[in-house]
């Protein structure tokens, strides 16, 4: 405890001694910008080593068929293509299999390609390599894949059926995972329920579409049994630790580095089939191979999200607390179980998040994973959470509706109270102390809630179709290893470390295994590191997304890397400048309680006397006489960081819309966000993150749909036809950041990255069903498009008359 | 494929004289031939704008021009906005204003916004959200992007 106070404690013991600014808290403009803003950015297909050969895919036309023959004869003799492999030629490697210790789970097999049987449009069946991208897609066109239909198993619904047709035999059922949550009687409170409201929710499959494509190049070293993988990956980790397993090779003979990446969402949070493949060519043609999807490519086999039916039902009493939920969950997950987080990370999520962040004793809820002929689903942002928040949400209006209760009396009625945590769901999830009813307060605050309900009721007046929404909701993040970040994964998803050093120039290097695609890493850790160390934060590098930079490291995912991240920078800063003090203290001749470290000097307090990081490093690694060999430590620390449980974050979105009447357009008029992220490391940061991330939740609300039609074909697959928003659809998001408490984690932080996109959702839904309350209409499937508006509208006017 | 054709053109000022296939992408030709891999490729179907550049003056997408279409055109890329040690202005002002952030779309807008800049250098908000609605962003939500035209206009007058 003395090495690590109370964070309250650290924190007043600091600004009462130190009242110069630190860089937690501020705007610090980003070092990734020059770079990127120059278009000196170094993404994966930016690299062009010499001789490298492409990759192009022909993919499966088929969603369910055996393949018959392949004739790949002709395509190998077209000018330029050096190979041509199917899974055959790939006999010997074995398959990805994403395991996990739940029970009533099957994992499926994943090959590099599509073996015996394809599974989905778009699946990799045939890979041609060759000396340019063009000569590989030419030779594309003179593949002959013979296929034999299969029947299809595309409907969840009709595929979660005992008699469907198998997608994977060997598990004998397409139900890939089943879990229940229950607390108490459920049943028998909603009998006694004075309100009961439900109904049969949907929200339909999308897909990250990061701007940046996937994108793989493998390079082999023969010499020296190295294999370089550089990826626009998520999780260079991960994928270095699988590939270490696959190939039989020590994990020091494979490196993944992930240099910039654009963009992830989750999408590039998985293992894929081609990143595997291009590595194994590189080995086996020993020479770089590289591979970039198209968007094509992108929209067809990046693993998709969501695709959720949720049928539930809440009872309340007539005061409108609520009293008992249930639920039954089906997640189509699409054709495989998806590596590392298995087809149960999203429906286990669903069932698990339903209760949400508030007071509720009898639940039960049902989860199945079911496999269908369609693109797998995987990680996006907010991760099941969209789904249970637009759910809860969304019954929480109704109850409040059929109880004439105003919807944010109805939430003030039910959220856990601050006096009320540490709380325990219904699903057994624990929520620590954060801002659910403050932010409820600050949101309403902050829209002049009644002003607002007054100008609706003129605009109601006018005839106008305007409506408010609110949403509140709380997420676990930054998780450490008491709980995975999927559930029963057998990968170590709650430790990151760090290893900080100071060189013999005096500058600072710090590395790390998370691994940024936009969120600013090289400048959030570098304002932690700097706070910690004292050193002056331009003298710090921040190396991340490269496997090789510290023994054990996963990646970036799940709101972790400001909470996992700027733990382990904490601990080893804190460690690093307490040998520094040491060295300080012999050269100073003073105390070590009497030195501190800001911006780069150790002064010793209340005198003029300092030493730069420079001097420190010259006085441990040039100027050997000058301190006793027992202070010419190693200028390096490395630590683990655990948060153990992680913590809550929370928030409360509030939007207005109003809906064209004649186009069925909406149009959002405003978005509020009031959250709690605890301590903020950077806000100009955070408020991005809120930002984008509420645009990607406008996009589920509102835009974004994948389609496949009956027989498993995919009708998305463009940018005319997959439609996400642009800047004409995306109002400023007015924030307000909230800290009532300070969360269990190191340094006081809570993840964020995900929140704006489970929110924002919920609130769409709930402001559209207010626009339409005269017409009664349920809003319970997302996106709701213009199409699905115009029929909403026009079935309930059919109906009224 | 078939044979090759001579091009010259100018991008950002210098002079290149390259032989290529009739087919080859503008886009391609940028990051391949010139090692420009700064303009980026989102979508190869001029929907996403990560490519957009300038030829003669106006912004076009790279993915959707053929590389011999501009023979004899000048060609305005990312590269020659400014450098990481000295930014241009708006550059600056997107950095201040945080208006990236996995920064792979930025080139493209970027260009968008020197097109949008040089004809309409007094945009009202709306007309840099209109301006701005031919380029997609995920990660930002675009309102940062805004603040950061916004912003130039109103310190530099426009002056990109």
């Amino acid at each position: 405890m003395n090495e690590h106070p109370p964070l309250l404690a650290d924190r007043a013991d600091t600004v009462a001694r130190d009242r110069r600014p630190r860089r937690v808290g501020s705007r610090v403009k980003r070092f990734e910008d020059p770079r990127l803003l120059s278009g000196r950015g170094s993404f994966t297909d930016d690299k062009a080593p010499p001789h490298a050969l492409h990759v192009a895919f022909r993919r499966s036309d088929q969603s369910h068929a055996r393949i018959v023959d392949i004739d790949t004869g002709a395509a190998a003799e077209m000018p330029g293509v050096v190979a041509v492999f199917t899974a055959e030629d790939l006999g010997d490697i074995a398959p990805v299999r994403a395991t996990s210790r739940m029970k009533n789970y099957h994992a499926t097999s994943l090959f590099p390609l599509a073996r015996h049987k394809v599974r989905y449009v778009g699946e990799p069946v045939v890979a041609v390599v060759a000396e340019s991208r063009y000569c590989a897609e030419d030779a594309l066109e003179h593949l002959d894949v013979q296929y034999r239909p299969l029947p299809g198993v595309v409907d969840p619904e009709a595929a979660a059926e005992g008699d469907a047709p198998l997608l994977h035999e060997e598990a004998g059922t397409n139900v890939l995972v089943e879990r229940v949550f229950a607390r108490d009687d459920a049943d028998a409170e909603m009998a006694a329920a004075a309100v009961r409201v439900g109904g049969r929710f949907r929200m339909r499959r999308k897909t990250p579409m990061a701007i940046e494509g996937r994108s793989y190049l493998a390079e082999y070293d023969g010499g020296r049994n190295l294999l370089t993988l550089t990826s626009s990956t998520q999780i260079p980790g991960i994928i270095r630790d699988l590939l270490a397993e696959l190939l039989d090779v020590p994990a020091h003979g494979i490196r993944v580095v992930a240099p910039d990446v654009g963009g992830g969402f989750g999408g590039k949070g998985s293992l894929y089939q081609e990143e595997l493949l291009v590595a194994l060519l590189a080995r086996r043609l020993d020479q770089p191979v590289r591979w970039t999807s198209d968007r094509l490519e992108d929209l067809i086999s990046t693993s998709q999200a969501f695709d959720e039916i949720v049928t539930a039902e809440l009872g309340v009493d007539a005061e409108g607390r609520l009293l008992a939920l249930t639920a039954e969950v089906l997640g189509d997950i699409g054709a495989y179980s998806i590596y590392p987080w298995t087809g149960a990370l999203e429906p286990v999520q669903v069932a698990s998040f339903l209760p949400g962040p508030y007071r509720l004793q009898a639940y039960r809820g049902r989860t199945r994973a079911v496999c269908t002929s369609k693109a797998p689903t995987g990680p996006y942002r907010g991760v099941g959470r969209p789904i249970s928040t637009f759910v809860i949400e969304r019954l929480i209006d109704m109850a409040a509706r059929r109880l004439g209760l105003d919807p944010a009396e109805m939430r003030r009625r039910n959220l856990v109270a601050p006096d009320e945590f540490p709380y325990r769901t219904a699903s057994g999830i624990v929520w620590d102390q954060s801002c659910f009813t403050e932010s409820l307060e600050a949101a309403l605050d902050g829209v002049r809630y009644g002003e607002l309900r007054a100008m609706q009721a003129k605009a109601r007046a006018e005839g106008r179709l305007y409506g408010i929404g609110i949403a509140s909701y709380a997420e676990l993040t930054g998780i450490g290893t008491r709980i995975s970040a999927a559930p029963g994964m057998p990968i170590n998803t709650g430790t990151e470390q760090s290893t900080i050093r100071l060189d013999s120039t005096g500058s600072v290097t710090a590395a790390f295994g998370v691994a940024s695609h936009g969120q600013g890493l090289e400048t959030t850790l570098a304002q932690v590191v700097a706070d910690e160390l004292g050193c002056d934060i331009n003298d710090v590098r921040i190396v991340q997304g490269d496997s090789a930079a510290v023994a054990h490291g996963t990646g970036t995912y799940a709101s972790r890397s400001a909470v996992l991240g700027g733990g382990a920078a904490t601990l080893a800063s804190r460690d690093l400048k307490a040998k520094i003090l040491r060295v300080a203290a012999f050269v100073l001749d003073a105390p070590v309680e009497e030195l501190e470290a800001y911006d780069g000097q150790i002064s010793r307090t209340g005198t003029n006397r300092s030493l730069s990081f420079k001097d420190i490093a010259r006085a441990v690694y040039v100027d050997v006489g000058r301190l006793p060999p027992d202070l010419r430590e190693e200028m390096q620390s490395t630590r683990v960081y655990d948060p153990f449980v992680g913590t809550a974050t929370s928030a409360t979105h509030i939007c207005t819309l109003e809906i064209d009447p004649r186009t069925y357009k909406v149009t959002l008029d405003r978005f509020f966000v009031a959250e709690d992220c605890g301590r903020i490391i950077n806000p100009m940061i955070v408020d991005g993150q809120v930002q984008g991330a509420v645009a990607q939740g406008i996009g589920a609300a509102l835009f974004e749909e994948v389609v496949y039609d009956g027989e498993g074909q995919i009708l998305t697959a463009s940018l005319a036809d997959y439609v996400v928003p642009t800047a004409a659809n995306v109002p400023a998001v007015e924030i307000v950041h909230l800290e009532a408490s300070s969360p269990q984690t190191l340094g006081g932080f809570r993840g964020m990255g995900e929140g704006g996109t489970i929110g924002a959702p919920a609130a769409i839904a709930n402001a559209l069903a207010d626009a339409l309350s005269h017409l009664d209409v349920d809003i319970n499937e997302l996106p709701v498009t213009p199409e699905r508006l115009f029929r909403l509208i026009e079935n309930a006017k059919a109906e009224e008359t | 494929m078939s044979g090759l054709r001579a091009i010259e053109t100018t991008v950002n000022g210098r002079r290149y004289r390259r032989s290529v296939e009739p087919r080859l992408l503008l886009s391609d030709f940028l990051r391949q031939e010139l090692g420009l891999t700064g303009t980026h490729v989102g979508c190869e179907h001029g929907v996403c704008g990560a490519c957009t550049v300038l030829v003669d003056g106006h912004s076009v997408r790279a993915c959707l021009m053929f590389a011999i279409q501009c023979d004899g055109a000048a060609i305005e890329t990312v590269e020659g906005l400014g450098t990481p040690a000295s930014l241009s202005p708006l550059q600056e002002s997107f950095r201040a204003n945080h208006g990236l952030q996995c920064g792979f779309c930025t080139p493209g807008i970027l260009m968008t916004c020197v097109d949008l800049l040089r004809k309409h250098p007094t945009a009202s908000r709306e007309e840099i959200r209109e301006g701005l609605s031919g380029n997609l962003c995920r990660c930002t939500g675009y309102e940062h992007i805004v603040a950061a035209v916004e912003a130039l206009i109103r310190r530099e007058g426009g002056q990109e």
